[in-house]
């Protein structure tokens, strides 16, 4: 409805039955900033895909409403809606959709048109420095190529490339690195990433990789089923999830906002918010990078007083803030300076007399922390 | 060898050819494309050419373009002379006799386009009309050759259609394949198997030219 000071809000709320039985139900309500991304994350089947069309024009929804900042896109109550034209968002699927029988450089420029304004809510699509866009994405000197002779990672980009010449209001990316092989992807999500922000273009990206949701979300929309079950800024979403649906789909791990500190002889130093850790990276990282901070509860060990001269580089001083029962396993949420909850026995709680605001150490062991870099 | 009924035959094909991409094109977008449940009946009235005897098919539209006829009525006050037995009417029911030789050629190679690329294409803000135009035409070329041969062939060879509507009149709608069948009624077997033989060659090259045609025609991009 109104813009908020750093975005625009997109807001879904749309059900949608299909005849195999199943439903999509989501709502969804998100600002976005320029230049930001919202995930769409869940597994595979979740209705993610579904929604990203509904959003896109391409799917209509049985009943509800899309709205984009003031604008209504659907209302099937009062049969509003707007056609994909109209929406003048950029989508990229999962496989590149290249025109086969144009070269690069005419399907670039496909979606832009010169002067013409048209009527009835589009706007003008001015002609763009396509240009940036190529050489921003890397594809400079493919322009006289057929989509035929590019590599899978090369025609992704032509695809982004296409869907962000027009000027799109906003992205949406369906799976759009699932195709690749890593290091292609890697390298693409970053280069995806410096693009939005250097263009302002705000993104939903529809994802079932959590790596990649960590790494190139800002907020996050975890859909189980068909429905959105849990939504807000990634790393509050990942480390507190609302639900034990919610938190098997994202996996059980802690992830700590850090930043890298200093690196030295393959072990980072990292610091969550004050605590420094060490931590075991195969992949360096260079200092001053901002990462998300991985940690299991069932490699976290608690310990009642400082072991001296164990293999575990990281111990913490910690405050037990509350202890909950999962059958014979216990989990004993902690305070170490950032939230972290450990796993242990029943028999080894008994043992060690842990109760509610009890000082321990949490141990880490270096190679049980895993960073994912942010883009 | 009559070369007037082959000139005549050539004419009739090509004109045949024309109207059907004219009208077989936004028949075809229509089938494919169209939310239309009662469109199969549309499929149906199109194919009937394909099982019907060419006498029936020609019988109705004798009648229909007949004085008896508003159409024919119509055509006579426009015109000042009736359709049936002349080239006009000839054209007419060639047009429907070749409909699904140029329809379902188009329609299949239009059906056969990726829709993720019509998808990509609106989303890019180009309206349907035109992404049918930049997309789906360019990518139908081989099913658009296929139609436009068959038709012209098939038109080539029509009979039975040729002679219940126009009838054999030497250069007006005496078609090759009636001339054929004249020489043999008058036992001229020499003309009647010059003339098959061109009409069997011309057949054979089109058809050939057009199939190996479908082999290499389409965007094969240098590397």
């Amino acid at each position: 409805m109104t813009a908020g000071p750093g975005g625009t809000v997109l807001r879904v709320d749309v059900e949608q039955r299909f005849a195999s039985g199943f439903a999509v139900i989501a709502a969804l309500d998100a600002e976005l900033a320029a230049g930001s991304m919202l995930v769409l994350f869940g597994p595979s089947g979740a209705g993610k895909t579904t929604v990203l069309r509904q959003i896109a024009g391409l799917e209509r929804p049985d009943a509800g409403t899309i709205r984009f900042g003031d604008e209504v896109w659907c209302d099937v109550a009062t049969r509003q809606w707007r056609s994909p034209q109209e929406r003048r968002v950029g989508v990229v699927f999962q496989e590149p959709t290249l025109f086969p029988h144009l070269r690069v450089r005419d399907n670039i420029r496909y979606g832009i048109r010169v002067g013409d304004g048209g009527g009835d809510g589009v706007g003008v699509r001015r002609p763009s420095p396509v240009e940036g866009i190529v050489t921003m994405l890397g594809i400079v000197g493919l322009e006289n190529r057929y989509p035929r002779a590019l590599s899978g990672g090369e025609a992704q980009r032509v695809a982004l490339a296409r869907a962000l010449a027009p000027h799109p209001r906003l992205l949406l990316l369906d799976e759009p690195f699932a195709a690749l092989d890593a290091p292609t992807r890697t390298r693409l999500r970053r280069d995806v990433r410096s693009l939005l922000q250097a263009t302002g273009t705000p993104a939903v990206l529809v994802t079932h990789d959590r790596v990649e949701a960590l790494s190139m979300g800002d907020s996050v929309a975890v859909m189980i089923g068909g429905r959105v079950r849990q939504a807000g800024p990634i790393s509050d979403v990942f480390s507190r999830p609302s639900d034990a649906d919610v938190a098997a789909s994202l996996g059980i791990e802690a992830v700590l906002p850090a930043r890298v500190v200093a690196a030295a002889d393959g072990l980072l130093e990292i610091a969550v918010h004050d605590v420094l850790l060490h931590v075991a990276e195969r992949d360096p990282i260079a200092p001053g990078s901002a990462v998300y901070a991985c940690i299991r509860a069932e490699d976290v060990t608690l310990e009642t007083r400082t072991a001296g001269h164990a293999s575990t580089r990281n111990h913490l001083a910690a405050r037990i803030v509350a202890i909950t029962s999962e059958g014979p396993i216990e989990r004993v949420t902690l305070d170490c300076g950032f939230p972290l909850d450990a796993l242990i026995t029943r028999r080894s709680r008994e043992e060690l007399s842990l109760a509610p605001g009890a000082q321990v150490t949490a141990a880490i062991k270096a190679t049980s922390v895993h960073l994912v870099p942010r883009l | 060898m009559d070369w007037t009924a082959i000139w005549l035959s050539v004419r009739l094909a090509t004109a045949t050819t024309l109207v059907l991409l004219a009208i077989g094109i936004p028949l075809a977008y229509w089938i494919v494309f169209s939310p239309r449940r009662w469109k199969f009946l549309v499929e149906a009235i199109v194919a009937l050419p394909l099982v019907l005897p060419p006498t029936v098919l020609g019988f109705y539209v004798l009648i229909a373009i007949g004085p008896l006829s508003p159409v024919g009525r119509a055509y006579v006050r426009l015109a000042g002379h009736g359709l049936p037995f002349t080239f006009e009417g000839l054209l007419i029911a060639s047009v429907l006799y070749s409909l699904p030789f140029a329809v379902q050629p188009f329609s299949a190679e239009f059906a056969s386009v990726d829709r993720r690329l019509l998808e990509a294409s609106w989303s890019l803000g180009v309206s349907r009309l035109d992404t049918f135009r930049r997309v789906v035409l360019p990518l139908s070329v081989r099913g658009l050759v296929t139609g436009i041969v068959l038709s012209f062939a098939h038109t080539l060879g029509e009979f039975g259609v040729v002679l219940m509507v126009g009838g054999n009149l030497p250069g007006v709608t005496r078609t090759v394949s009636i001339s054929i069948y004249d020489a043999v009624q008058s036992l001229d077997y020499q003309a009647a198997s010059r003339t098959s033989l061109l009409l069997l060659i011309v057949s054979f090259v089109i058809l050939a030219s057009t199939y190996s045609l479908q082999r290499t025609v389409w965007v094969r991009p240098r590397h």
